[in-house]
């Protein structure tokens, strides 16, 4: 039999989807595939298109491949368009003027940018965004411009307004309707993602009309309103929704709807036979579908309609979450609640920016629909509850309120969930395909990401898939083992119950009694670190010695080439020039490069062993102390210079910075510490980003906790408004404790509070209702650990055995020869391998 | 003594290092022996003395007497303290990456003194 010749017109994302789908299935060798595209490339992620402006590469956002393709045997034709079509002899003709035969015809043609007829539209600095080349024609405009207006404010305008933002351009946002995301959002949920995406400099004008565009006085273009006002811009992004491509199927005699679109009917047939259309470019049911999974799901159909299966398209469900501008957002179902005798609820928390609203049937037993901004945790369960037509809970509200009992949100046990259930929209998996997955032997979110595809799509589903797996894997009886290595049946934070407890103080004691074997390098540092916590010994004490990591044990950080780093306290980022002086003579003496760190220090790489006590002499002598850079431990606190001297400062951020940086110096934690204290609303000193953060207010403090920088970025959670000096470190006390209490090895504050049952709410219970009743315990605790502070470094250079260590060999005063070096910017390095072979014999380098 | 690596008695050249005094239990020092750095560890536990390379074939410095020992299993290990691959100090092999392996050195207490075989 031979093969029947399939064409897809279009190689966009749904287009792409049908042909993946032909390749992976059992009967791909029964189908030749043709593909057209008029784009230079083939198909790419539109849905991620906004991360290029973030540092994406078009590669990035590949689906596919040329190779792919080749290999598959799709034959594929770029920069090329189908102009006309001949169904009665099933042909395809291209804008190059070939001609191909086909069996079948699948119209995958997308959609194009609506641009409102407004005179001026037409001119060079008037963009849309779609297409890869859009972003290019943005990206150079950008260069010329210093305004940008993005006309539409729906889910894609907001998108586009992040990229000129992106782009350093000053961003507005134009919009016909009385408020932003109109069709998804509610008049509450969109006056707060306003005040929200105003917060972030975007300049938001609704129930604007633009009349025309003309030369601007101040900047290139003036738009002219119908309520007389008018907007100076120098390019204008028009993102005010799409329209379906349907010109070829119109010109062709194929049925379309009378506002656009291909008519197709439950299998993805249009009217023509052997003709089908999927994704933007559809009308079913009189309904456009905008969003990637719809079109997915027809993909789906269409291919099995051709190969003789039974699947049909009966709608879909056009709930989304999505951060825009860092702003999460999600709709689901009715939002509108347009339902006949429709209630709804509603949940506004003006200080933490959230706002909810369900939407339920009359009978108040099934719900219709939701509205989720600022906070979208609860999706999951109101997307499932609406999309399976569950029965909703006695208390409806309970959904979307904050639980006072700290568990995060009433979330409906996932056992409630059919196994029919459609998780992932993006990728169709179903609660199913998961508890499969997991009865197949996976384990973890990796495994069912490749396993299943779930998740790996826009990842909105994540947390419902996690819990699924976690539940199903409970239910196999799969033991999740937190024992923190072979030599100890213990976490972390039982380990640290049990020193604490029992006051054991040394690693040997600790082995003896609850470990076997000799320990290692993870238990070893850990147990270290949790008895300097609760006895803060000093670390290079006999019996603590051998547990020090790396940078602990020769307390310094150890850099690629064995040598060291010397980072001094400088609390607050404060220093005086005669400090500056002293650590500039002491770089120049010893040779060593140096670099301010991020946490407003100054970092001095390239300390030969034998080199730390005599560098860390000089230092003490000239009244620094040690920066901790080494430890897992309080770091440092990063000030702005605060009302003493800023115009805008309205508390002494530098005096706060200090006195908490000198209060916690030394703290040894499961991870290290990172501080900061801003003077003002304007965070100069990115308070937010921290484990700690502090933030003046008129009336005191704002008190931060759980941020970081680093690999996962985090934004700190308020815990904490207006606070008195007082209070503000005695809840920084109790929250550090708690932490060192019960936290994993390694785990930052983040992932702690991530992980911590109840969350937020229940650390508040916790440090500020006192709620185990364990508050004067933890005060009592960090006072005890600040109370035996001392400089390991003064200590360190004033014991003469101690000092017997710091030399690279025990018998020789030789140094290590393989050391090698290169000067590069008038500072040196460490040569690489080629310069090391370049320069033999290796170029020594004497310091002293 | 342990003479994990050295072939017969009489082939044997014992050069002293230093006292075992010198040594912390559960830490490592450098040596140079006849112009190699050797790292020796002190097992406390054990009571017993270990020398391998100190060059990390891994990191490629000389850095491995810095490393934190203990035990993998049956063996006894020092991590790199670069990129913390584990090393076993008695047979030199990497248990990460076995085909890195040190050259493992017998060392004797003799006297309260350390030797090494080099």
């Amino acid at each position: 039999m031979s093969k029947q010749r399939v064409i897809v017109v279009g190689n966009g994302m749904v287009g792409h989807k049908f042909i993946d789908n032909v390749i992976n299935s059992d009967s791909a060798d029964k189908y030749e595939i043709l593909t057209f595209s008029e784009e230079p490339r083939l198909a790419y992620d539109r849905v991620k298109l906004s991360s290029y402006f973030s540092g994406s590469t078009v590669d990035d956002l590949m689906l596919t491949s040329e190779e792919h393709y080749q290999s598959a045997g799709v034959v594929y034709t770029l920069n090329d368009k189908v102009v006309d079509l001949d169904h009665d002899n099933k042909t395809v003709k291209l804008a190059s003027g070939k001609v191909e035969r086909y069996d079948k015809l699948v119209l995958a043609t997308g959609s194009y940018p609506f641009v409102p007829p407004i005179p001026g539209k037409d001119q060079p600095h008037c963009l849309v965004y779609r297409t890869i080349e859009d972003l290019e024609a943005i990206t150079a405009s950008a260069q010329e411009s210093k305004v940008g207006v993005v006309v539409g404010g729906g889910l894609l305008g907001l998108e586009a307004a992040n990229a000129l933002k992106n782009l350093g351009l000053e961003t507005h946002v134009v919009e016909f309707a009385p408020r932003l995301m109109a069709v998804q959002l509610d008049e509450g949920g969109g006056n707060l993602l306003r005040r929200k995406v105003e917060a972030l400099d975007v300049n938001v004008h609704t129930e604007k009309n633009t009349k025309n565009i003309t030369a601007g006085e101040k900047h290139r273009y003036r738009m002219e309103f119908a309520d007389g006002s008018y907007l100076e811009t120098d390019m204008i992004l028009f993102s005010a929704g799409i329209r379906p491509q349907d010109e070829l199927a119109r010109n062709c005699g194929i049925d379309v709807g009378e506002r656009g679109g291909i008519i197709i009917d439950n299998y993805c047939r249009t009217s023509i036979e052997d003709i089908y259309a999927i994704g933007e470019c559809a009308l079913w049911d009189s309904k456009i579908f905008g969003l990637v999974a719809p079109g997915y799901q027809m993909a789906k159909v269409a291919l099995s309609h051709i190969d003789g299966g039974p699947e049909e398209f009966t709608g879909a469900d056009m709930s989304t979450k999505l951060k825009l501008l860092g702003v999460d957002v999600a709709s689901v179902g009715d939002a509108h609640a347009r339902t006949p005798g429709a209630q709804t609820y509603t949940y506004e928390d003006g200080v933490n920016e959230v706002y909810k609203r369900l939407i339920v049937s009359e009978d108040r037993k099934k719900l219709l629909g939701a509205v989720l901004v600022g906070d979208v945790e609860a999706y999951g369960t109101l997307q499932q509850m609406c999309v399976n037509s569950m029965d909703l809970p006695g208390s409806p509200e309970q959904l979307i309120l904050p639980q006072s009992d700290g568990s995060a949100s009433a979330a409906m046990g996932v056992d409630a969930l059919p196994d029919t259930a459609q998780l992932c929209s993006c990728l169709d998996v179903t609660k199913g395909d998961i508890v499969n997955a997991v009865q197949g032997g996976c384990c973890n979110m990796g495994d069912i990401k490749s396993t299943t595809g779930a998740s790996t799509g826009c990842g909105g589903c994540a947390a419902l898939v996690k819990s699924v797996m976690d539940k199903e894997l409970a239910n196999l009886g799969v033991e999740v083992n937190n024992h923190i290595c072979e030599h100890f049946e213990y976490s972390r934070a039982e380990l640290a119950d049990i020193i604490r407890v029992k006051k054991i103080e040394s690693f040997d004691e600790l082995l003896d009694s609850h470990g076997k074997g000799l320990g290692c390098d993870i238990c070893k540092p850990a147990v270290g670190s949790i008895l300097a916590s609760y006895w803060n010994d000093y670390v290079l004490e006999e019996k603590h010695m051998g547990l020090q990591d790396t940078n602990d044990i020769y307390l310094g950080n150890m850099q690629k080439d064995g040598t060291y780093s010397i980072v001094p306290r400088v609390a607050g980022g404060e220093i005086t020039p005669d400090k500056l002086i002293v650590l500039g003579e002491v770089a120049k003496e010893f040779n060593l490069y140096t670099k301010i760190t991020g946490g407003q220090r100054i970092d001095l790489f390239g300390a030969q062993l034998h080199e730390l006590p005599v560098i860390w002499k000089k230092l003490v002598d000239a009244g620094f102390e040690t920066g901790h850079a080494y430890g897992k431990s309080v770091r440092t606190v990063k000030s702005c210079v605060g009302s003493t001297w800023c115009r805008y400062g309205v508390q002494d951020s530098v005096g706060m910075a200090i006195a908490i940086e000198n209060r916690y110096k030394g703290l040894r934690s499961p991870h290290k510490l990172k501080f900061a204290v801003s003077g003002c609303t304007r965070e100069c000193a990115e308070a937010q980003s921290k484990d700690i953060g502090v933030i003046a207010t008129e009336n005191g403090w704002n008190l931060y906790v759980c941020g970081n920088g680093g690999m996962r970025p985090r934004h700190a959670d308020l815990f904490a408004t207006d606070l008195d000096d007082e209070t503000l470190v005695k809840y920084i006390d109790r929250v550090l404790m708690f932490y060192i209490r019960t936290a994993d090895r390694l785990q930052r504050t983040s992932v702690w509070l991530e992980n911590l049952e109840g969350g937020l709410d229940y650390l508040r219970e916790v440090v500020i209702d006192d709620k185990l009743n364990i508050a004067q315990e933890l005060e009592n605790e960090m006072t005890s650990n600040i109370g035996k502070y001392q400089c390991e470094w003064k200590t360190t250079i004033e014991n003469p055995e101690k000092l017997k260590r710091f030399r690279h060999f025990i018998n020789s005063e030789e140094t290590d020869a393989n050391l090698a070096y290169v000067v590069e910017r008038e500072q040196r390095r460490p040569a690489n391998e080629q310069e090391r072979k370049d320069q033999i014999p290796a170029m020594e380098i004497t310091t002293n | 003594m342990n003479a994990h690596a050295a072939s017969s008695e009489e082939t044997i050249q014992w050069t002293p290092v230093c006292d075992k005094q010198a040594l912390t239990a559960d830490t490592g020092v450098c040596a140079l022996i006849k112009g190699r750095q050797i790292a020796l560890f002190y097992s406390g536990k054990l009571d017993e003395v270990f020398a391998v390379d100190n060059f990390d074939p891994i990191g490629k410095a000389n850095v491995l007497s810095r490393g934190i020992i203990g035990s993998q299993g049956e063996r006894i290990c020092v991590a790199s303290p670069l990129y913390k691959q584990h090393f076993d100090l008695k047979t030199g092999e990497c248990l990460e990456e076995p085909e890195h392996r040190l050259t493992a050195y017998a060392v004797k207490i003799d006297n309260g003194k350390v030797y090494v075989a080099v």
